[in-house]
């Protein structure tokens, strides 16, 4: 029994981590520490999925994203139809129906013209289901080894439709927590097919435009105090930051949460948590308790949401901690994921 | 999910719950060992249904935690050789060594990947000739075969370039090293289910008999941990000490004889030092003779210097059930995952991690609190 005690504190990460990009704690630091305190202004601030822009007395709605997915091409899905839906996404969750969209292509030095092709008609497509043209683009090519194939940005703008402001902000103490179908189908299709982690499964992404049951949501209606899509970092992730710049307890419940048996089946082999995992077409609605059944039925008629449930519910309770009552009946908090979600040992 | 569901039955749960209760008249502690045990504990807080009396202790077995620091800087060094490829189980690319992780080695351009199998490893190794594949092999009994599977299988492939850095684990000595302190606490053991699926666990009866502690295999399910503990708690209360087997569904008496076949041709006994714990006799695994042109640490011959580890984390008592993570007075402040001081706030099995993100503070009932997302 010699040595009682463990390592040295090591330094402040000094360079950039994969974890910076994992959608977790890191992520937010980087956010605060670097971009905010650089590019400070009140719409970026809100820290939304997207700006909300007045012009000319219209509401406009305005968001970015980069998409780095390797493989390029995956069951259910490529990076193209992902690089549109998730722009789509990000504006829906604004409360905005999509207007347009720009694509910015840096493609690597010796990427096969096939791919390039499978990965644009995929675009195309995905354009022409949420109803959203292409309008400008840009094109840079790097060296071999420079890039990963593809490397895809797009940005998209939108015209708000909410009547009222639809975002953490507006989330009340009461209110019902929607989640619109099972989690974790992208996530863990992609380790599936990503290199060193390969596994057979009948599952694919659920990359898919939520455009769709938003608008549904608007015209039934609804009131809707805030919608946030699912991807990195999945559920946990969302839930803790509506949870953090709401200031309320939002607590979920284990076994309401409809995860498939393929994903949990993989989650409980790789030792992974759904609630951590990425969604591509999956999304969560705050609505007040009172229009929960009614959001549930017009969720459930559409084919993307058609799996939606209850989850949950928001209380007063000013920590902004998330909670979980898990299957047997004892209680935790699901905290936001702390770097990677990294497989276990054994 | 078949055989998975039924374990985390809730009626079955609390029926379960409600049987210890009867049982239980006097305050008792048992040790779970894997951390895998501890990570269902703290995640669906059984706690909360244990009665008061009933303390949980969490153990050394969560083989992130226990690696030792110049173990973590030898994989680094050796991960930072330009014609090394290290290869590692995720969890323990986080681990902080004296300097740096695995995964900051990364981002300084080591090549440093995460596989599921050391088979997988070995297949990375065919297909890079050029390069020079190495495993990083930790872990207890469990994963003993499948590393010891490799290195036989190289050796009959006569595969040049593919080696092993091993920093194998046993779980009786440690188990026995914590009943021969003199301030241990542990009055009964849950024993981790799936060493004892490849181990057996006939080699547990001395130990029980030695120290008079009943030692129960146990599953890993909230109802496999509730029925081990009355399991144990009924042998306490009855003043037995035995070695009984909860986990009959995946263990027998005598384990997996062609996977214990296969760690003893490739593996020996060999002391071994525990992070936190110290050196423990005959408590780890490495490569034998006839095997030992596989072992990294000669083939890549490096001097590590030993480290000085600070005296703020209290992992070592945490791992040996003398304290509880929140006891510690770094916890949740200078101490995170994304700041880990000592292993176990690493890994997802590590009994700090679990009680950081699953927020457990306080041993009382409901113990759900806001301190630990507070700062961040």
């Amino acid at each position: 029994m010699a040595i009682l005690s463990c390592p040295l504190p090591r330094p402040a990460t000094d360079r950039i981590l994969l974890a910076h990009g994992g959608g977790g704690r890191l992520t937010n630091q980087l956010i605060e520490s670097v971009f905010l305190s650089a590019f400070s202004n009140s719409a970026l601030e809100s820290r939304h999925d997207g700006a909300v822009l007045s012009a000319s007395g219209t509401r406009l709605a305005m968001t970015t994203d980069t998409y780095v997915v390797q493989p390029l091409i995956f069951p259910g899905g490529t990076i193209g139809d992902l690089a549109v839906n998730g722009t789509v996404n990000d504006l829906a969750m604004c409360g905005a129906r999509p207007l347009a969209l720009s694509a910015g292509f840096v493609l690597e030095e010796g990427l096969a013209m096939e791919i390039l092709h499978t990965v644009v008609a995929a675009m195309r497509e995905a354009a022409r289901v949420a109803n959203v043209p292409i309008v400008t683009g840009d094109t840079k090519v790097v060296d071999k080894g420079k890039g990963d194939g593809i490397f895809l940005n797009t940005t998209g703008i939108g015209v708000v439709v909410a009547p009222k402001p639809v975002g953490p902000e507006s989330v009340r103490p009461g209110d019902a927590v929607l989640v619109s179908g099972d989690l974790g189908a992208h996530g863990i299709t992609i380790l599936s097919v990503r290199d060193g982690l390969e596994f057979e499964g009948p599952v694919s992404s659920d990359t898919a435009p939520l455009w769709a049951p938003v608008q549904a949501l608007f015209e039934a209606g609804i009131e809707v105090h805030c919608l946030r899509d699912l991807t990195r970092g999945g559920l946990s992730s969302a839930l803790n930051e509506i949870a953090s710049v709401a200031r309320v307890r939002i607590t979920v419940e284990e076994t309401l949460i409809p995860v498939s048996d393929v994903v949990r089946g993989a989650c409980e082999l790789l030792g992974l948590d759904p609630f951590y995992v990425a969604n591509e077409g999956r999304f969560v609605i705050f609505v007040p308790e009172s229009d929960a059944g009614h959001a549930l039925e017009i969720l459930r008629s559409q084919s993307v949401s058609a799996g939606a449930a209850q989850a949950g519910t928001v209380h007063e309770d000013r920590s902004g901690i998330v909670t979980v009552r898990s299957r047997i009946g004892g209680h935790r908090v699901l905290d936001m994921l702390s770097g990677e979600q990294l497989p276990r040992i054994c | 999910m078949k055989f998975l569901d039924e374990y985390r039955n809730y009626s079955a749960v609390r029926q379960m719950a409600q049987a210890i209760q009867r049982v239980a008249k006097r305050p008792w502690t048992l040790m779970e060992v894997c951390g895998g045990q501890t990570y269902t504990i703290v995640k669906t807080g059984l706690q909360d249904l244990l009665p008061r009396g009933i303390t949980l202790v969490h153990g050394p077995g969560c083989p992130v935690c226990v690696t030792p620091l110049e173990m973590i800087d030898r994989a680094i060094a050796t991960a930072l050789r330009p014609e090394v490829i290290l290869c590692s189980f995720g969890d323990m690319l986080r681990v902080p060594g004296s300097t740096q992780s695995l995964l900051d080695a990364k981002a300084s351009g080591a090549d440093v990947r995460i596989v599921y199998s050391p088979l997988d490893a070995l297949q990375l190794a065919r297909a890079n000739p050029n390069r020079e594949v190495v495993f990083f092999a930790v872990g207890f009994e469990t994963t003993a075969p499948a590393n010891a599977m490799a290195v036989w299988q190289a050796e009959r492939e006569k595969i040049p370039n593919f080696s092993m850095l091993v920093s194998h684990v046993l779980v009786p000595p440690a188990m026995e090293a914590i009943l021969g302190s003199l301030d241990c606490r542990v009055q009964a053991f849950l024993a981790a289910g799936h060493v004892c699926m490849v181990m057996g666990y006939e080699e547990y009866v001395p130990i029980s008999r030695k120290y008079r502690v009943p030692i129960v295999v146990t599953g890993f399910e909230p109802l496999d941990l509730l029925e081990g503990v009355l399991m144990a708690v009924e042998q306490l209360e009855d003043g037995r000490a035995e070695v009984a087997n909860q986990y009959a569904r995946a263990v027998r008496r005598s384990g997996n004889l062609p996977a214990q076949e296969r760690i003893a041709e490739v593996f020996e006994v060999t002391p071994r030092a525990w992070r936190g714990i110290g050196e423990i006799p005959s408590s780890g695994l490495r490569l034998r003779e006839a095997y030992r042109r596989f072992d990294a640490e000669t083939r890549f011959a490096m001097d590590i210097d030993r480290v000085e580890e600070s005296r703020e984390c209290i992992a070592g008592l945490v791992l040996r059930g003398l304290r509880k993570p929140f006891e510690c007075p770094a916890f949740g402040t200078r101490c995170t995952p994304d700041t880990p001081l000592g292993a176990p706030m690493v890994s997802s099995e590590g009994a700090c991690a679990a009680y950081f993100h699953f927020g457990r503070r306080k041993e009382d009932g409901h113990s759900i609190v806001s301190t630990a997302t507070a700062g961040h």
